[in-house]
C-alpha cells in the first residue's frame, strides 16, 4: 500500500504561553478555542432567548438589570418593541453562525479531523490560527453593536433588504447596527473559508499510510463534505454582505429600490433589487442549514457505532447520503421564498428538490434505525444524546414535508411552525450532536472524564424540555401565529398567549439544564476523574490509538499506519469485540474497504 | 434507563400527536373559494408526515428497548434486507410520497397563482408602509390614477401620493384604512410597498403574499363568508411590525354598496 500522505510544514511544540494557548497553530488548541467561543456564544444566545421568552409570555414584565444592557432598549427594565427585535436578531445570528457553525464543524473538526486522518497537523497551520482569530474578531464586531449607536440591528438574522439597506430611517440599529452585522458576517466568512480550505486539504492530502478515503470515519467524511459546502456557501454570503455595507457607506443601490418613501421623504437610491438579497442570502442560507447539521450526522453515527458495537449497515450509503444532502442543499434554497414575489413557477421548481431531499434524510434515519436493530447498545450520556438527536431529527424533519410545498406554505410561512421546524431540525438536533460529541470526546480532549450522572440529568431535562418548547411552536403556527412579533395584539392571537406562557416556562427549565452541563464541563475539566486509559469507550478510529490528550504532533514519534476499516466491531474471530484501525491483526472477513 | 427512555419517546410522540388529532389549535376557518385545495393538501400531508413521525419514533423506541441490555454472548444481528432493502424502501415510500404531494400540490398552488383573475374581478389596490395598510378603490370611472411617491404626505392624509388636481383618474379614487369587499365576488388585489418589505396575510382567506418594494405584485381571491377578519403583516418591517394590521370586512353586496358610497363621501 503506498503512502498517500503529504506532510504539514513541520513545527515544533511551542514553548511560550502565548504561542501555546493564545496564538497557537496547533489544530487541537484551535479546536478548543472554537469550542470555548461556541460555548460563550451559546450562553449569550440562550440568555437572549430567555429574555425574549419572558417578554413573549409575560408581556411588560420587568427583568431586573435589563436596563444595564441598554438604557433606551429597556427603560425601567421593561423591553421596548424594537429592543425585542434587536435581541431576536442577535439570538439568531449568534446561534446560527457562532454556535451551530462553529461548534460541530470548526471545534470538533479542527481537533479530530487531522487525528482521524492520521495527520500531524493541518497543512496550513497559520491559516488555521488565522481562521479562529478572524472568527473571534467577527464575534467581537457583532457584540460591539450592542453598545454602539442605536444598538444592534433589528432586521432578523436574514436581514432582508431594503429594511437592512436604508439606514437609521428604517428603525433603531438599521444604520451602524447593520453595518456592524454585515461586517461581522463578512469577517466570519473569511474565517470559515480559511478553515474549509484546511479541512479539504487535510482530508485529501494528509491521510496517513493505509488511510484510503473510504477508510475515513463518518465524522471525517461529514467534516469534509461540510467544508466543501462552507467553501461555496460562505463565498456567496461574503460579497452579499460587502454589497450591503456599500449601500450604507458608499451610496450604492444594490438593494435599495426606487421611490421608497419614509416619513414623507423619497429615499435616495434607485433600481436596487430587494429579491437579489434574498437569492444571495438563501443561496448561502440553505446550505448553511446543512453546514450546521451534517457534522451532527457524522458525530451521531460515530458515537452510536462505538456504543452499538457494530458498524452501520452501510458505511458508503451514509457517505453518499450526506453528499446528496450537500448537493441538493443548493437546489432547494428557493423554498424560503415561495411567497416572496418571485415567479410562482420557480416556487414549483424549488419545491420538487425540497421534497426529494427528504429521501437522503430518510435513508440516513433508516440506516441508523436498521443498525440499531440487533446491536449491543450501551447507554451513556453520549449515546443518549446521539439517540435523542435521531428523535429530534425525525420530529424536525417531518414538518419539512409541509414547508416544502408552496401551497401549504401560504398558510405556514412566517409562522411559528417554521420556527418550530428549524429549531428542532437544525437547532436542537445540532446541539444534541454537539453534546454527544462533547461527552464522547471529552476524555480525549482533556484527559478527564465528565460526570455521567450530571450528564444524564442534563440529557433528560434537555430532551423533555426541548420537546415542550418546540412541539407547541408547530401548533401555534398551524393556528396562524406569526413569528417575529414582540406581542400578540391581533384578536385571533390573544387566545394563544397561554401556550406562549407554557413555552416560556419550558425554556427556562431547559435553559437551567444547560447550566448543569456548563458546570459539569468546567468542573470535569479541572477536577474530573482521570480517564482510565487512552480508549475509554473501546473505539477503533485513530483518535483512540494515540495518547490522552494527544501530543503536539498527534502521534508522538511514530506516525500511524492503517490496516482496517474505521468501524471493525464485533468481528467474528477477532480477539476483542473491536479491532482498531492501526491493529495488525488479520481479520477473516474479506470485504474491507481498500 | 434505556427502557425509561424508550417509553419517554413513545409518550412524547403520542402527546405531540394529541393536539393535532383533537384539533386543539386548529387552522382558522376557511372563507375562500380556493382554500379547500390547500386544506386538503395540508390534511394529506398531515396524514403522511404524522404517520412517518409516529412510525419512526415508535421504531426508535422499540429498538432502544430491545437492544440496550444484551446478554453476554448475544451476537450482532443484521437487519433483514440490510442497507439495500432500506434504501429501496426509502426511495419507494418517500419517493412516492414526495411525488404524490408534489404533483397534487401543484393544483392548490396553481389555483392561486397560475390562473388569471376573471374579467369582472374587482380591482383593489393595497399599499403597505411602516406600519399600516391603506386601500384604494378606483371609484366610478374604474381606473386608478397614477402614483407620485414625492406627493405622499401622511400629514395631509395623502397616503398613496395622488395628485387629484392634475390627474383626472385620481379624482374619484377612494382611499380607506380598512378593506371591505362584497362576498362571493372575485377580488383582484394590486399590491405595492411604500418603503420596505411587508406581507399580506389573512389566514381565513388562505392567502399570504409579500410586498416587494420596487415590484408590483398581484393576487386574486374570492371570499365566501360574511364577517370581519384581520389582515396582518408577516414580513419583518421594523419596530411596529407586530402591530401592523388592518381589518377585512366581507359584506353582502348591498352593505358593500352602502359602505363604498359612504367612503366616497368622506374623501
Amino acid at each position: 500500500m503506498h503512502d498517500m500522505s503529504t506532510h504539514a510544514v513541520p513545527h515544533g511544540a511551542p514553548t511560550s504561553f502565548i504561542r501555546k494557548h493564545v496564538f497557537s497553530i496547533d489544530h487541537k488548541v484551535i479546536g478548543k478555542q472554537y469550542y470555548a467561543l461556541a460555548l460563550l456564544a451559546a450562553l449569550i444566545g440562550m440568555v437572549l432567548s430567555w429574555i425574549m421568552r419572558l417578554h413573549l409570555g409575560y408581556g411588560s414584565l420587568a427583568i431586573p438589570g435589563l436596563h444595564l444592557l441598554s438604557k433606551n432598549g429597556a427603560p425601567g427594565d421593561v423591553m421596548t418593541p424594537e429592543y425585542y427585535l434587536q435581541l431576536m436578531t442577535m439570538h439568531g445570528t449568534i446561534m446560527v453562525f457562532f454556535v451551530l457553525t462553529t461548534a460541530p464543524f470548526a471545534a470538533f473538526g479542527n481537533f479530530f479531523l487531522p487525528i482521524q486522518t492520521g495527520a500531524e497537523d493541518m497543512p496550513f497551520p497559520h491559516f488555521n490560527m488565522m481562521s479562529f482569530w478572524v472568527t473571534f474578531t467577527a464575534f467581537l464586531v457583532l457584540v460591539a453593536s450592542f453598545f454602539t449607536g442605536t444598538g444592534p440591528t433589528l432586521g432578523g438574522w436574514t436581514q432582508y433588504a431594503p429594511l437592512s439597506a436604508i439606514g437609521d430611517v428604517g428603525g433603531p440599529g438599521e444604520g451602524l447596527g447593520v453595518v456592524l452585522w454585515a461586517a461581522s458576517i463578512a469577517i466570519f466568512c473569511i474565517g470559515q473559508l480559511l478553515g474549509s480550505l484546511n479541512f479539504i486539504t487535510t482530508t485529501l492530502d494528509m491521510r496517513c499510510k493505509g488511510m484510503s478515503l473510504m477508510r475515513l470515519p463518518l465524522t471525517a467524511w461529514a467534516w469534509f463534505i461540510t467544508s466543501i459546502m462552507g467553501l461555496t456557501a460562505f463565498a456567496v454570503l461574503m460579497p452579499a454582505c460587502l454589497l450591503l455595507i456599500l449601500d450604507h457607506v458608499a451610496g450604492t443601490s444594490f438593494f435599495r429600490p426606487s421611490n421608497a418613501v419614509i416619513n414623507d421623504q423619497v429615499l435616495p437610491g434607485s433600481g436596487g433589487s430587494t429579491l437579489l438579497w434574498q437569492h444571495l442570502f438563501w443561496f448561502f442560507g440553505h446550505p448553511e442549514v446543512y453546514i450546521a447539521i451534517v457534522p451532527g450526522l457524522g458525530i451521531v453515527s460515530h458515537v452510536l457505532i462505538t456504543n452499538m458495537r457494530r458498524p452501520m449497515l452501510s458505511h458508503r450509503v451514509l457517505i453518499y447520503s450526506m453528499g446528496a444532502l450537500a448537493l441538493l442543499s443548493y437546489m432547494v434554497y428557493g423554498h424560503h421564498m415561495f411567497v416572496s414575489g418571485m415567479n410562482p413557477v420557480s416556487s414549483l421548481a424549488f419545491s420538487f428538490p425540497t421534497l426529494v431531499i427528504t429521501i437522503p434524510s430518510t435513508i440516513v434515519v433508516l440506516i441508523w434505525l436498521g443498525s440499531l436493530y440487533g446491536s449491543r447498545l450501551r447507554i451513556n450520556s453520549a449515546s443518549l444524546f446521539a439517540l435523542g438527536f435521531i428523535s429530534m431529527f425525525i420530529s424536525g424533519g417531518v414538518s419539512g414535508f409541509f414547508l416544502a410545498q408552496p401551497s401549504i406554505d401560504i398558510m405556514l410561512h412566517a409562522t411559528y411552525f417554521v420556527v418550530g421546524h428549524f429549531h428542532l431540525v437544525m437547532g436542537v438536533a445540532a446541539m444534541f450532536g454537539i453534546f454527544a460529541g462533547t461527552y464522547f470526546w471529552f476524555p480525549k480532549m482533556t484527559g478527564r472524564m465528565m460526570n455521567e450522572t450530571l450528564g444524564k440529568v442534563h440529557f433528560w431535562m434537555s430532551f423533555v424540555g426541548a420537546y415542550c418548547i418546540f412541539m407547541p411552536f408547530h401548533y401555534l403556527g398551524i393556528a396562524g401565529n406569526v413569528r417575529r412579533y414582540q406581542a400578540f395584539t391581533d384578536d385571533y392571537l390573544i387566545p394563544l398567549i397561554p401556550v406562549h406562557k407554557f413555552i416560556t416556562i419550558a425554556a427556562l427549565f431547559t435553559g437551567f439544564a444547560q447550566l448543569i452541563f456548563v458546570y459539569n464541563l468546567i468542573h470535569s475539566r479541572f477536577w474530573g476523574k482521570v480517564a482510565p486509559n487512552d480508549n475509554p469507550w473501546e473505539g477503533t478510529s485513530l483518535e483512540w490509538s494515540t495518547a490522552t490528550p494527544p501530543p503536539h504532533n498527534n502521534f508522538g514519534d511514530k506516525m500511524p499506519v492503517v490496516y482496517h476499516d474505521p468501524y471493525q466491531y464485533s468481528v467474528e474471530g477477532a480477539s476483542t469485540d473491536y479491532v482498531m484501525q492501526t491493529s495488525t491483526e488479520q481479520l477473516k472477513n474479506t470485504d474491507e474497504e481498500k | 434507563m434505556a427502557k425509561i427512555f424508550a417509553v419517554t419517546i413513545i409518550l412524547i410522540a403520542i402527546a405531540s400527536a394529541i393536539p393535532i388529532v383533537m384539533h386543539m389549535w386548529p387552522m382558522p376557518q376557511d372563507i375562500s373559494t380556493h382554500g379547500y385545495l390547500i386544506d386538503e393538501q395540508y390534511t394529506d400531508t398531515m396524514w403522511e408526515a404524522g404517520l412517518s413521525f409516529l412510525a419512526s419514533q415508535f421504531l426508535l423506541a422499540f429498538f432502544i428497548w430491545k437492544f440496550s441490555s444484551p446478554k453476554p454472548g448475544d451476537k450482532i444481528k443484521s437487519f433483514p434486507g440490510g442497507a439495500k432493502g432500506l434504501v429501496i424502501a426509502a426511495f419507494l415510500l418517500v419517493g412516492t410520497e414526495c411525488l404524490a404531494l408534489g404533483v397534487f400540490g401543484v393544483k392548490a398552488w396553481a389555483s392561486v397563482y397560475f390562473t388569471a383573475p376573471s374579467a369582472n374581478a374587482m380591482p383593489i389596490q393595497v399599499q403597505a408602509g411602516q406600519f399600516a395598510f391603506y386601500f384604494r378603490y378606483p371609484g366610478p370611472d374604474g381606473t386608478f390614477g397614477p402614483l407620485h411617491p414625492d406627493k405622499i404626505s401622511e400629514a395631509n392624509a395623502n397616503f398613496f401620493g395622488l395628485d387629484t388636481t392634475n390627474d383626472p383618474d385620481s379624482k374619484d379614487d377612494i382611499v380607506t384604512a380598512e378593506m371591505a369587499i362584497p362576498v362571493n365576488r372575485e377580488i383582484h388585489l394590486l399590491m405595492h410597498s411604500k418603503d420596505v418589505g411587508h406581507s399580506f396575510y389573512v389566514p381565513e382567506l388562505r392567502v399570504q403574499q409579500d410586498f416587494v418594494p420596487g415590484l408590483d405584485v398581484t393576487l386574486h381571491f374570492t371570499a365566501t363568508k360574511i364577517g370581519k377578519y384581520e389582515i396582518v403583516c408577516t414580513q419583518l418591517c421594523g419596530l411596529g411590525h407586530y402591530n401592523m394590521k388592518a381589518y377585512l370586512e366581507v359584506m353582502s353586496q348591498e352593505d358593500y354598496d352602502a359602505w363604498i358610497k359612504q367612503q366616497a363621501a368622506l374623501q
